[in-house]
């Protein structure tokens, strides 16, 4: 049984992630900061439940959809948003933008532009666990497309081969960018691959934020008991485009309109919100109370990302080196 | 002053720095049978879980090495240069860039010994001087050592270095010989050289040598043939070359007026391009004649003997340099 401060606390960072992303849409579109932007409506119970799993002590890291996973660990969403904006307040103070954003002090080793760079560093941030005898866990969130490459298959190997404390997360949407997981991906789903690592492998299902905090919380637990990595695919949908902007540009349709809106049918917060209410975790004005909360806090964090400076010139070369050089 | 092999005072290095810090940790390819030398005993010493023999998988596990040093390991990663280019996401895309991109919040104490072999018949895919390419990519620190001493000091302080380092090591001095300072020697106990520091191999008037690596080799013994002529040559071996000791290089044209680079690296935005440029720019004065860059030429390594030694700065390369600047 999942306690219910645990369904609550995943319950609002699911609503903090759609009014952040909602609010970073608005923003883009009023032309507030310039940069690709990856939106994860839609996928929200995927890092969330994920997340949930994990102490503030454990590691992730991330992608180039990079807004959901820094949340879902517990980040401050004003730094979040400046850092969107390009601006000094910002977790990175500007230099990063959307796709680096990192909170060290909570263990977010950053979100990487490069599909599938992230997940050898993870794994390297798990071998650490190894060789100090810790018991920290990293976890690592990549997509259907990133499967796909290389380095996803030597970590792979690496942390089976050594047994090292790293959960992938597969956040399988379904395509990469504009190319289906089915034309792509060589087995049926991408967590068939667990087998010829030798670790176990699951399909959960991605709007589920429940399943995928049990399947991660298994899967921490053999972690932290030196039982080795376990590739969680949680398959889901994002609502956006793959960027904001490709809408502008691109020339063809790769889905539907009524797969889209079949998928929204079935959306991770009103799914967990609704099982919530009817097991009376929750009531109605709960959520529209705890909704209020976070839409106040996004504003507040569009209004810190505002009134934030921008980097200034003197800043260009800072934070090059932990010992500098002339 | 003990004398050892190149590879020796590396494996001393490699041997205090592990005993000093047990966040280090030593991985690579074939590294616990030590097929390359330098990790000699390590195994012994230190046991399986802080020397990593590694799968065939250089992306992966340097990606780990830079995980690892993000949550307070100091990972020396032993590899080939030549080796390096499917890891390149990992090098460049993390290892360089992640502490600027994420605003300083992450330190990388990892070092990457990078082997070079190249002039022995290894043919195009396991002959890389590749330090060029790293040089043109800010937030690395590229490191050169020529010499035992040099190997041992700078291996040292590149392991206790909070950043990204490569030591380029040049195969062809693995078993060569030098002296190096014992520990009981120096003053604060141990051999810690500091980057951005160069060092005079050998102090002239008419012409500076700069020495890349080996090319500090050829450059000893041109000069020591050029003294039999009457030219005075001054060799400079920068150490580092990100930081670069602009100074000592500065200084030495100052005083020679001459400028002649020898780098075992293809020539095209080389480090002897970068350093004939940086003079340019900062001691163009000081020139009383134009300077040369004796480098690999811009061709792949071919395998025959009968052509591979036409690539590479040698001796009479380096002769017939310094006879032109001195006309």
């Amino acid at each position: 049984m999942i306690s219910k401060e645990k369904q609550v606390l995943m319950l609002t960072r699911m609503i903090r992630i759609r009014l952040f992303e909602t609010a970073v849409i608005e923003c883009h579109k009023s032309g507030e900061f310039i940069g690709g932007v990856h939106t994860y409506i839609g996928e929200e119970a995927v890092a969330v439940g994920a997340c949930a799993a994990l102490n503030d002590s454990d590691y992730i890291a991330g992608n180039h959809r990079s807004h959901g996973h820094p949340i879902a660990k517990g980040g401050d969403i004003s730094k979040a948003m400046a850092e969107i904006f390009g601006k000094e307040g910002g977790y990175c103070k500007g230099k990063g933008g959307s796709m680096h954003l990192a909170d060290f002090s909570i263990g977010i080793l950053g979100e990487s532009g490069i599909v599938a760079s992230s997940v050898p560093v993870a794994v390297g941030a798990a071998l650490a666990a190894k060789i100090k005898g810790e018991k920290f866990v990293s976890m690592v969130f990549f997509g259907d497309g990133a499967s796909n490459q290389g380095a996803c298959h030597e970590s792979m190997n690496l942390a089976a081969l050594w047994d090292l404390p790293v959960i992938f997360v597969c956040e399988n949407n379904q395509f990469a960018v504009t190319t289906s997981y089915k034309d792509s991906v060589s087995v049926d789903h991408v967590s068939d691959r667990a087998s010829a690592y030798g670790m176990p492998g699951l399909l959960v299902d991605g709007q589920d934020a429940l399943a995928m905090f049990e399947a991660t919380e298994e899967a921490v637990s053999r972690a932290r008991k030196g039982e080795g990595p376990t590739l969680i695919e949680g398959l889901t949908y994002r609502y956006e485009d793959h960027s904001l902007g490709l809408a502008a540009v691109r020339r063809g349709a790769y889905r539907t309109e009524a797969e889209v809106e079949k998928w929204k049918k079935r959306d991770p917060i009103d799914l967990l919100k609704e099982k919530m209410i009817s097991q009376k975790i929750v009531s109605d004005a709960d959520v529209e109370r705890l909704t209020e909360v976070e839409r106040k806090s996004v504003e507040e964090a569009v209004e810190f990302a505002r009134t934030s400076p921008f980097p200034g010139p003197e800043q260009l070369f800072e934070d090059m080196w932990t010992d500098p050089i002339d | 002053m003990k004398n050892m092999m190149y590879a020796e005072a590396l494996n001393e290095a490699i041997m205090e720095e592990m005993d000093f810090d047990k966040s280090v940790y030593y991985m690579g390819e074939d590294v616990r049978a030590s097929i390359y030398g330098a990790s000699n005993g390590l195994y012994k010493k230190f046991g399986a879980e802080r020397v990593l023999d590694t799968p065939l998988s250089e992306n992966g596990f340097i990606g780990a090495a830079v995980g690892s040093s993000l949550v307070g390991m100091r990972p020396i990663v032993e590899t080939l240069t030549s080796f390096m280019w499917v890891a390149m996401d990992q090098l460049i895309s993390q290892a360089a860039k992640m502490k600027y991109m994420f605003g300083g919040q992450a330190s990388l104490p990892l070092t990457i010994r990078a082997v070079m072999y190249y002039g022995g018949g290894a043919a195009a895919h396991h002959s890389d001087r590749s330090y060029p390419m790293f040089m043109n990519m800010p937030g690395l620190k590229i490191i050169i050592p020529a010499f035992p001493e040099d190997a041992k000091g700078l291996l040292k302080t590149a392991v206790r270095d909070n950043d990204p380092c490569i030591i380029f090591e040049d195969g062809n001095l693995a078993g060569t010989r030098g002296d190096v300072l014992e520990n009981s020697e120096i003053d604060s106990g141990e051999l810690l050289i500091p980057f951005g520091k160069g060092k005079i191999i050998r102090e002239g008037t008419d012409c500076t040598i700069v020495g890349i690596a080996g090319g500090n080799l050829h450059a000893i013994s041109a000069a020591e043939d050029l003294e039999k002529e009457g030219i005075s040559v001054e060799i400079i071996d920068p150490r580092t070359l990100v930081p670069l000791d602009k100074k000592i290089i500065l200084d030495s044209v100052e005083k020679t007026g001459r400028l002649v680079v020898v780098d075992p690296a293809h020539k095209v935005c080389s480090a002897a391009s970068e350093i004939i440029s940086m003079v340019t720019e900062e001691g163009f004065w000081n020139f009383q004649a134009p300077p040369i860059k004796i480098a690999a030429e811009q061709v792949h390594i071919p395998y025959a003997p009968s052509l591979e030694p036409l690539i590479f700065p040698d001796k009479i390369k380096v002769i017939e340099a310094v006879r032109k600047t001195m006309e």
